[in-house]
């Protein structure tokens, strides 16, 4: 710096400074109003007592939609069909997904190029041409009748499973290869290494890929109505109901499920921050 | 399941490595290695980064297979076992403690692997032993690196091995810490009596530990004894050059008389003891550690039986408190160093003219066809 | 020999490459990649792949399906559909424009000015995406109703007049319009732009912020020529990953938008759903499309190779 000025240097203050040095924290907070905002008015909504078949404009308050979530007729069905197809193609998804990511972070193999390709392209594919092209093959290889459960679950495993592979892979990679020696060092057998090692240590990564892909399962519609033939999924029937009627029902099973995903989160990070808090007692 | 009866019993051995190879594709990273560490010996494997010390010692512990050559523990052939089936663990340079485990359990792990009942006991003993007994339940992630370090320690001697293998433990420290554990581990080696194998690249810290010490260079040991044995009597200008500092000066050998050798180099006549003298005839290379040298201005008598090098200029005086570090330049242009103790006297400016002097009796010999700046220019502290 | 202060440890030597698995353990890998593989090739790559085949048949469903090679179909679904088509692509590259416009700032505000709270923000901002996103995108109906707060406000603020100018509203309206699909299409892929983007700026060390500063940068200099260069995999990776699947969305379109922004997606549902002449057309413009993906993500590949990818 310069010897000493002639002068306080001025410190500009004001709206104007306040403004540039805070835009970007602005900027943020207006995007995620924007983000957040369809998650308000579903909450809000699901209060409402539509004039009306289609719930989109306030009307009155009403508990009516909270008490007899069920009321509407096919839509619990329809979410009981969507939650028993998001387990089995979790399930099917996170163990095919955690195989493969192991097999691309620990080892060496031909091709892998294209299995990257290959892995890399459901996840960036139009989901109307995975839909379709799959429909015509159930169509055309096992036939018409065999739309269902079976093949919807079968097309969500297909597109989570790159979901997480992507996941777990991210979290094995992250791990000190370090540790998998130092176990051997201490006598532990390959197995026993991966057993009390390797696997606490990429669990986290799995169960996050596993959200993940029930997440994805639970709210798809396009490969879904493509491959579901006669059966109906819960964003099916809510597709329906923008033909038929919207009612407040369907506000409230979203908020349901978004309160007990945050739910989920709170505690989670709520555990963590509780038990590093006794260690340092 | 285990190696047999060796582990956790102290029937013990000396680590016997022999013809111990490992070559990458083209690469030999290990040459032909002979070795042995005598049981309850504190012993470190000191050279710069790539001269094989780290591949060494993992095939030591099983993380590396030899290409050629035997590991041998006592009688047993521990060449062919796989690293948990050996009686023999490491400290790992990044300590690789398991973070979903505590304290505790990171230092039961291997009882635990291995079976054995009642863990409390032995692992708040070992915890006391390295001063962490209050800290049995933190996580890793809640400790400093010198509570990490012990932590390290005390998970790998728990299980009390034939050999313990420190892969440069103390390299994250800062000096004060580092100093505080060299003396710490080397006062936990005596107690226990096990086998140390401490590979490191910082020869300070060799010498302090180690009973003995093997330099490598390039795959191959260098030289192999006591600190003070090859620090005296350097073996190859690589050790002269690696281990502390040197003053190496070319020559030729006129004559050997008896218990004295005499050489030429740079038209002066040196002396030195036949012992200390590595070749009889032909080139050498006569060195001396810059301690044992004396400058003289030429006011200054010389003792007579000195050996002398006149016609240096000083070209750097640096002042380090125990001692002055002077470099002179000679007519032959080469700079040698000496370090004058301070005992009070006065500096000696850059640019006087001064004679070097020195007792015969500290002139090291060396083979003269090796290359004379052979372990100077190894930056030993900076990265690769 | 004085020893200087340590900063850094020295590093290990060079880390040898992992030994070549012999015996059994070769096959491992292969193990565990096949079910997975398999999974995919089976149902992903050869229902693909054969539309190929489908997409130069001839024949309707009750007549059954003959190939026929009649690579007419092409020519004949692009003449037909291309205003769809073309529909589809400009609203994904507004939509993607406008995702990049959002996302960029807002992770750079959490990657960066938020500290500790930067794990909650990113969950912030995924949550409310794990609720149905047919519900959240029918709420917009709500926001942008006719007579509500926001659309009055942009009436008063004259900016439906602007929007109609340009043609992307009608009246005062703002549903059931252009604007409002490629809003909603924004607002339903902002996730996908700014979890990339996050991961990349979060790898940037603040420091290299310093260095720029103290080598004369201004702020605006700094994020140009530190920050965005090295953020370039994020963005590259979040247009990659909101361009491409946006293409075939409908569900904005349907439902947000009106009987005149129907876009290619549309067309293909129906094609294979509710037309029974429509299979050869519809596998013809589902291959169309998978070129296009696969002509962008082989060029991405080209530049940044693949082990990014994923």
């Amino acid at each position: 710096m310069t010897g000493m000025a002639s002068g306080p240097r001025v410190r500009r203050s004001g709206p104007l400074e306040w403004t540039r040095e805070h835009l970007l924290a602005f900027v943020a907070l207006l995007i995620f109003v924007f983000l957040l905002a369809p998650n308000v008015v579903m909450l809000v909504m699901s209060f409402n007592q539509p004039d009306g078949k289609y719930n989109y404009v306030w009307h009155q308050f009403s508990l009516n939609a909270w008490a007899h979530p069920c009321a509407v007729g096919g839509m619990c069905a329809s979410l009981g069909l969507s939650l028993e197809i998001g387990v089995v193609a979790t399930i099917g998804a996170t163990i095919l997904g955690t195989m493969v990511a192991f097999a691309v972070v620990r080892h060496r193999f031909r091709a892998r190029s294209a299995i990257n390709v290959l892995l890399f392209l459901p996840m960036a594919a139009p989901e109307v041409v995975m839909g379709a092209t799959l429909l015509t093959l159930f169509f055309n290889v096992v036939g018409p009748g065999s739309l269902g459960f079976w093949t919807i679950t079968i097309a969500h495993v297909m597109f989570s499973l790159s979901y997480v592979v992507v996941t777990v892979k991210s979290r094995l990679a992250g791990m000190d290869p370090t540790l998998e020696k130092a176990a051997a060092d201490l006598y532990a057998t390959p197995r026993q290494t991966f057993l009390k090692v390797t696997l606490p240590l990429v669990a986290p990564g799995i169960a996050a890929a596993a959200l993940l892909a029930f997440a994805l399962s639970i709210d798809d519609y396009i490969i879904t109505v493509l491959t579901a033939g006669t059966a109906e999924t819960f964003p099916m029937f809510v597709w329906g109901s923008v033909q038929r009627a919207v009612p407040p029902q369907i506000d409230v099973i979203g908020s349901m499920i978004l309160l007990i995903t945050m739910a989920g989160v709170a505690v989670s990070l709520g555990l963590g921050r509780f038990r590093a808090g006794r260690q340092r007692g | 399941m285990t190696g047999g009866d060796i582990i956790g019993s102290h029937a013990g051995g000396d680590l016997r490595l022999t013809r111990l190879t490992k070559r990458f594709g083209g690469f030999t990273a290990v040459d032909d290695v002979e070795l042995t560490v005598g049981q309850g010996r504190f012993f470190a494997l000191l050279g710069a980064s790539g001269c094989g010390k780290t591949t060494t010692l993992r095939m030591v512990s099983g993380l590396e297979e030899p290409t050629q050559g035997q590991i041998f523990i006592g009688e047993q052939d521990i060449t062919d076992r796989k690293p948990h089936q050996r009686p023999v663990n490491t400290v790992f340079q990044n300590y690789a403690l398991f973070p979903h485990l505590d304290v505790f359990e990171n230092v039961a792990f291997g009882l635990r692997r291995r079976g054995v009942k009642g863990v409390r006991e032995p692992v708040q003993q070992m915890l006391e032993l390295v001063e962490l007994g209050q800290l049995a339940r933190r996580k890793p992630s809640q400790l400093s690196g010198g509570q990490q370090q012990r932590v390290a320690l005390a998970r790998a001697l728990i299980n009390q091995p034939q050999v313990l293998l420190l892969d440069e433990p103390l390299g994250a420290l800062d000096l004060k810490l580092r100093r505080q554990m060299q003396i710490e581990l080397k006062r936990i080696q005596t107690e226990v009596g096990l086998t140390f194998v401490h590979v490191t690249h910082d020869q300070e810290e060799a010498m302090t530990m180690a009973d003995t010490i093997a330099v490598m260079n390039a795959g191959k040991i260098e030289q192999l004894g006591s600190p003070a044995e090859l620090y005296e009597h350097p073996a190859t200008t690589f050790v002269a050059n690696f281990l502390g500092q040197s003053n190496l000066v070319s020559g030729t050998i006129k004559e050997v008389n008896g218990d004295v050798v005499a050489v030429s180099a740079q038209g002066r006549r040196l002396t030195m003891p036949t012992g200390g003298c590595r070749v009889t005839r032909g080139a050498v290379i006569v060195g001396v550690r810059p301690e044992k040298v004396h400058l003289a201005t030429d006011t200054d008598t010389v003792p007579a039986q000195h050996n002398v090098l006149p016609g240096g200029v000083i070209t750097d005086t640096s002042f380090i408190g125990v001692s002055t570090q002077y470099l002179v330049k000679m007519s032959w242009g080469e700079e040698l160093s000496v370090f004058e103790q301070n005992t009070g006297g006065q500096l000696l400016r850059p640019g006087t003219e001064v004679a070097l002097h020195w007792d015969p009796e500290q002139t090291f010999g060396l083979d003269g066809a090796q290359d004379i700046d052979a372990g100077a220019d190894v930056d030993t502290d900076a990265a690769t | 020999m004085s020893a200087p202060v340590r900063s850094a440890p020295a590093p290990e030597t060079a880390e040898p490459p992992p030994p070549a698995p012999r015996g059994r353990r070769k096959l491992l890998p292969y193990l565990l990649l096949l079910p997975g593989v398999a999974w995919l090739v089976l149902f992903f790559l050869v229902p693909i792949l054969s539309s190929v085949s489908g997409s130069i048949q001839t024949g309707s469903l009750d007549t059954g399906y003959t190939l026929a090679w009649r690579w007419a179909n092409y020519s004949d679904a692009l003449s037909q559909y291309w205003p769809q088509l073309e529909r589809s692509l400009i609203y994904s590259l507004l939509c993607t424009a406008g995702c990049l416009i959002l996302a960029y700032p807002l992770s750079y505000f959490i990657a960066f000015k938020t500290g500790k709270w930067k794990n909650l923000l990113m969950a912030l901002v995924i949550v409310p995406s794990f609720t149905s996103f047919l519900i959240r995108t029918i709420a917009w109906k709500t926001i942008l109703a006719d007579n509500g707060t926001v659309v009055s406000v942009l009436n008063d603020l004259h900016i439906t007049n602007l929007l109609a100018a340009v043609g992307l509203t009608q009246g005062d309206h703002v549903l059931a319009s252009p604007a409002a699909v490629v809003c909603g299409m924004i607002y339903n892929f902002l996730p996908f732009a700014v979890l990339p983007l996050y991961t990349s700026l979060e790898k940037i060390d603040p420091r290299l912020h310093e260095a720029g500063r103290d080598l004369y940068c201004s702020a605006y200099q700094t994020w140009r020529r530190v920050t965005l260069p090295l953020s370039m995999p994020g963005v590259v990776g979040g247009t990659l990953l909101t361009f491409i699947p946006s293409v075939g969305d409908y569900i904005n379109a349907q439902l947000l938008g009106n009987t005149n922004t129907t876009v290619i997606g549309q067309k293909i549902e129906d094609l294979f759903l509710r037309n029974q002449f429509g299979y050869p057309t519809g596998s013809a413009i589902s291959v169309v499309l998978m070129v296009a993906v696969l002509v962008i993500v082989l060029t991405y590949i080209r530049k940044a190779g693949t082990e990014d990818l994923l």
